[in-house]
């Protein structure tokens, strides 16, 4: 980029997502292209091939992006491969062996209606697919912006966090997020790297060899590989969760709700407070680890929770878990690539708030 | 102004996406918060192509608009799905050289302006949009007019000087048209 990196310039989500894992040292991009994200994979496609180091590879399918993403990253360089929902399930074996191998990737998922090839309009359908994950024992980073801004943060972020954890970084966005335009400041700060000295770099014969591999036939031996990676799960947990609390104060209406969704329901949490119901909002930014305390606290101070979401009821779980189910939590929901409009959760927080006959 | 909600639609091809995001520039100069949201598809081949356009004194919620205050409309499909979805009071912008009816609302202000044959007439084929936008920006007091040669600058590439200058003419013709 030619602009002075503090001035705000308007640019498209996925592109946004691609400059700023170039700006975190991202040299290389494997994928398949798919709408709503091509644009991120034909940003890379202008931007590598022309930069040092540089390597953009459209593969032949998404089984072999997620696999040269898994021979980058053991090679131990920052690596990222992108998709949208269908794509994404067929990069789900290599995700696992991500996870067993203990390497780091960031993955990117521009969300469309599902299941099977579904739609190209938005959705959030694949909350369980990024925060359960597929095979074995593992758990990935989910993270979910709300902004182009935060598209460029979180980026970074997740590129940052994979290298520190070794572990797998999801940025889950939908197709509203990847296609708008919204203004974004480029300045991101100093960039943290990590020291990778289990990569597979040469030996040069001063030390011995480092061996990655998701494969053991000892049981008691596969169980402490998961027990140690677990550790270092829990650290994760009670360092890295994110969130957003917006009216929060003396709110008695607690939406939760991420991505574009939590923007619609600003728009509706703005016009229950016109009319004088005191809703607010947690924002989950981590989906994985979730923001279980905030929500537990949470529990103990409004009458209701409401799950806003572009799927058929998956976020709502794990509001109910978080909560304990100590307060009713209802669903105010579209899916198959609709979105549900400020109204579908004004409607909602009326209903939430007439719970119990309190008020008419 | 404290919010305004643009909606531009027409036929993929007629520069729907690129007006909004010459709008979205003026925002985003004068130190407003902006959203640029385009429908995308199967339906911008051929079909109705539309894009919002939010710019605000304050942060924006959704990006989404139901209801646009400004309606930019270049084709018939256009005006059928979205006349009835403007705020009462809002105003629409009519190519009339391309839309043989009249607005049947009574409780908006409409602009009826032959935007395609304007531009054909002044060798200005494919920028019938910003003629209209030129009309948007007088009617709508969204940005000064000075604005929009800055605003060229930014969208423009060096490598199309020459297309900065038809824009700037497409929007002057239109900011100067009187029914």
């Amino acid at each position: 980029m030619s602009e002075d990196m503090s001035e705000k310039v308007l640019m498209k989500g996925n592109e946004a997502i691609a400059e700023a894992a170039i700006m975190a040292g991202c040299r290389h991009y494997f994928g398949y292209p798919i709408t709503p994200q091509t644009e991120l994979t034909a940003y890379m496609a202008k931007r590598l091939p022309k930069m040092e180091g540089g390597v953009f590879l459209q593969a032949e399918s998404e089984i072999a992006a997620i696999n040269m993403v898994i021979g980058v990253s053991s090679a131990g360089k920052r690596v990222m491969t992108s998709s949208s929902s269908p794509g994404i399930s067929l990069k789900g074996e290599g995700l696992s062996y991500l996870a067993g191998c203990d390497l780091p990737a960031f993955v990117v998922n521009v969300q469309r209606g599902g299941p099977g090839l579904g739609g190209i309009q938005p959705s959030q359908s694949d909350y369980f697919q990024a925060t359960r994950g597929t095979h074995g024992d593992y758990h990935t980073i989910v993270l979910a912006p709300d902004s182009v801004q935060e598209m460029v943060s979180l980026t970074v972020k997740g590129f940052e966090l994979a290298d520190k954890y070794r572990m797998t970084s999801m940025l889950l966005a939908d197709g509203t997020l990847g296609q708008m335009m919204e203004p974004v400041s480029l300045d991101v700060g100093e960039i943290k790297t990590f020291d990778k000295p289990w990569a597979t770099t040469g030996t040069k014969m001063q030390r011995p060899n480092n061996i990655i591999n998701s494969l053991s036939l000892i049981p008691e031996e596969l169980e402490q590989w998961n027990m140690t990676r677990f550790e270092r799960y829990k650290v994760v947990e009670e360092n890295e969760v994110m969130y957003e609390e917006y009216m929060m104060d003396d709110a008695e209406i607690c939406l939760v709700s991420f991505g574009i969704t939590a923007r619609v329901s600003k728009n509706a949490i703005n016009e229950a407070r016109a009319q004088g119901i005191k809703a607010g909002m947690i924002r989950p930014i981590t989906l994985w680890p979730f923001p279980k305390k905030a929500l537990c606290e949470a529990a103990d101070k409004v009458k209701a929770f409401i799950s806003v979401e572009m799927s058929m009821g998956q976020l709502i779980e794990d509001v109910e878990l978080a909560t304990r189910c100590k307060k009713p939590v209802l669903l105010c929901n579209r899916c198959g690539g609709v979105i549900p409009s400020p109204q579908n959760v004004m409607d909602k927080i009326v209903e939430a708030n007439n719970l119990g006959g309190e008020k008419a | 102004m404290a919010t305004s909600k643009v909606l531009f639609a027409g036929f993929g091809g007629q520069g729907i996406l690129f007006s909004g995001k010459f709008l979205a520039y003026n925002g985003l100069i004068a130190d407003k918060n902006v959203s640029w949201l385009p429908s995308y598809g199967p339906e911008m081949r051929g079909g109705t192509a539309n894009c919002s356009v939010i710019i605000s004194d304050e942060p924006i919620g959704s990006p989404i608009i139901t209801n646009p205050d400004m309606l930019v409309v270049m084709n018939n499909p256009s005006l059928e799905k979205y006349e009835g979805e403007v705020v009462p009071g809002g105003k629409i912008f009519v190519d009339s050289s391309l839309i043989d009816r009249k607005v049947e609302r009574k409780d908006v202000e409409v602009y009826y302006i032959p935007a395609t044959k304007m531009a054909a007439d002044e060798g200005l084929d494919t920028l019938a949009n910003m003629i209209l936008v030129g009309k948007l920006i007088k009617e709508s007091g969204i940005t000064d007019f000075e604005n929009v040669s800055a605003v060229l600058d930014k969208i423009v590439s060096a490598k199309h000087q020459d297309l900065k200058e038809f824009n700037h003419k497409a929007l002057r013709l239109g900011y100067e048209y009187a029914e």
